[in-house]
């Protein structure tokens, strides 16, 4: 936020904004770009994939991005061996010139929850060859932890399966996760509207990231709008300190001078 | 004076595909890629884009040439 020194720091880079967006499932270019611009992101995702070389004709995502405003964050998507992962990543780091990468391990099509275990071994070869390893996961303390100590540069539990809108499954588990690791926790996949995003941000998450809760709403740019103040709502009140949940009562008003 | 070979065969992205042993870069431009644009392997290993103008496409060889588009 302006005017507070409260920035989002990954491997020694400082970045504003705490929301993260990825690029894909828009109708359209235009629709993209006004998309990300409302939702005040400086880190988004995009997919590594084939050109297509007998349409030559298609427009380029790399047309529409300006690349001095944003951080890419390229990311292993569709990936389900380590291997596979780690020659996507090669990859685009040398398409990008910049060592970030999102790493997802996919283990199953239906859920696309990640294989830890895959992705364990994908991250440890990652970050010796120098990769800023940003690993998408479970909400897996203990994975979490491991991911850690391998030198991943944050931890990205899921709220909820890509996609589903589900929000944060599991507000406790990402509590856990908060006190496991010192590296930023940012919920990746799961988030479907506005709450969803603050509800990861008042428990202390670092920051959030989402696709399809801003690309797949009726109105992506008011819906990526919500979601840059949710996210910033969310920060400022988990920085002010709530009250504590009661079982009873507690009146604001004062009790004397009633009258009778 | 020997004569080279006319056309390679090579697979690109999956696909066979005969082509004029041209280099990974002019190869490239003739199709209408940007080079800085895209990331190569070349026999399954990253091909660096220094080497694309130095590094000829011959017999067998197997590329894949990647870009970033959209993507959560």
């Amino acid at each position: 936020m302006p005017g507070t020194n409260d920035k989002l720091v990954i491997a020694g880079r400082e970045f504003d904004s705490r929301l993260m967006v990825g690029t894909g499932k828009y109708a359209d270019f235009p629709q993209m770009v006004a998309a990300i611009e409302a939702s005040g992101a400086q880190i988004i995702t995009v997919a590594v994939r084939r050109v297509n070389i007998s349409d030559r004709n298609k427009e380029s995502l790399l047309d529409h991005i300006d690349l001095k405003k944003y951080t890419l964050l390229p990311n292993t998507a569709g990936c389900y061996t380590a291997d596979d992962a780690i020659r996507t990543c090669r990859l685009a780091r040398e398409a990008g010139l910049s060592d970030f990468v999102k790493l997802e391990v996919l283990g199953d099509e239906k859920t696309l929850f990640p294989d830890n275990e895959e992705l364990l071994k994908a991250a440890a070869v990652l970050v010796k060859e120098g990769f800023t390893v940003l690993p998408y996961t479970s909400d897996d303390p203990i994975v979490c932890k491991r991911l850690e100590d391998i030198g991943c540069a944050a931890v990205m539990p899921l709220g909820a399966p890509i996609g589903s809108g589900l929000g944060i499954r599991n507000p406790y588990n990402i509590r856990i996760i908060l006190d496991t690791v010192k590296v930023p926790v940012i919920v990746d996949a799961g988030v479907g509207t506005a709450s969803d995003a603050a509800i990861a941000m008042e428990l202390g998450c670092h920051g959030v990231l989402m696709n399809t809760g801003i690309a797949g709403a009726q109105d992506p740019i008011a819906m990526a709008e919500a979601m840059n103040l949710a996210v910033r709502a969310g920060r400022l009140a988990y920085r002010a300190g709530r009250i504590p949940m009661k079982l009873y009562a507690s009146a604001s008003s004062p009790l004397v001078g009633l009258i009778k | 004076m020997r004569h080279s070979e006319l056309y390679v065969n090579i697979t690109i992205n999956g696909e066979a595909a005969s082509i004029e042993p041209l280099s990974v870069q002019d190869y490239l431009l003739t199709i209408g890629i940007d080079p800085r644009r895209v990331a190569v392997e070349l026999n399954r290993e990253i091909l660096p884009k220094a080497d694309y103008p130095g590094t000829r496409l011959k017999d067998g060889d197997n590329l894949e040439i990647v870009h970033f588009v959209g993507g959560g």
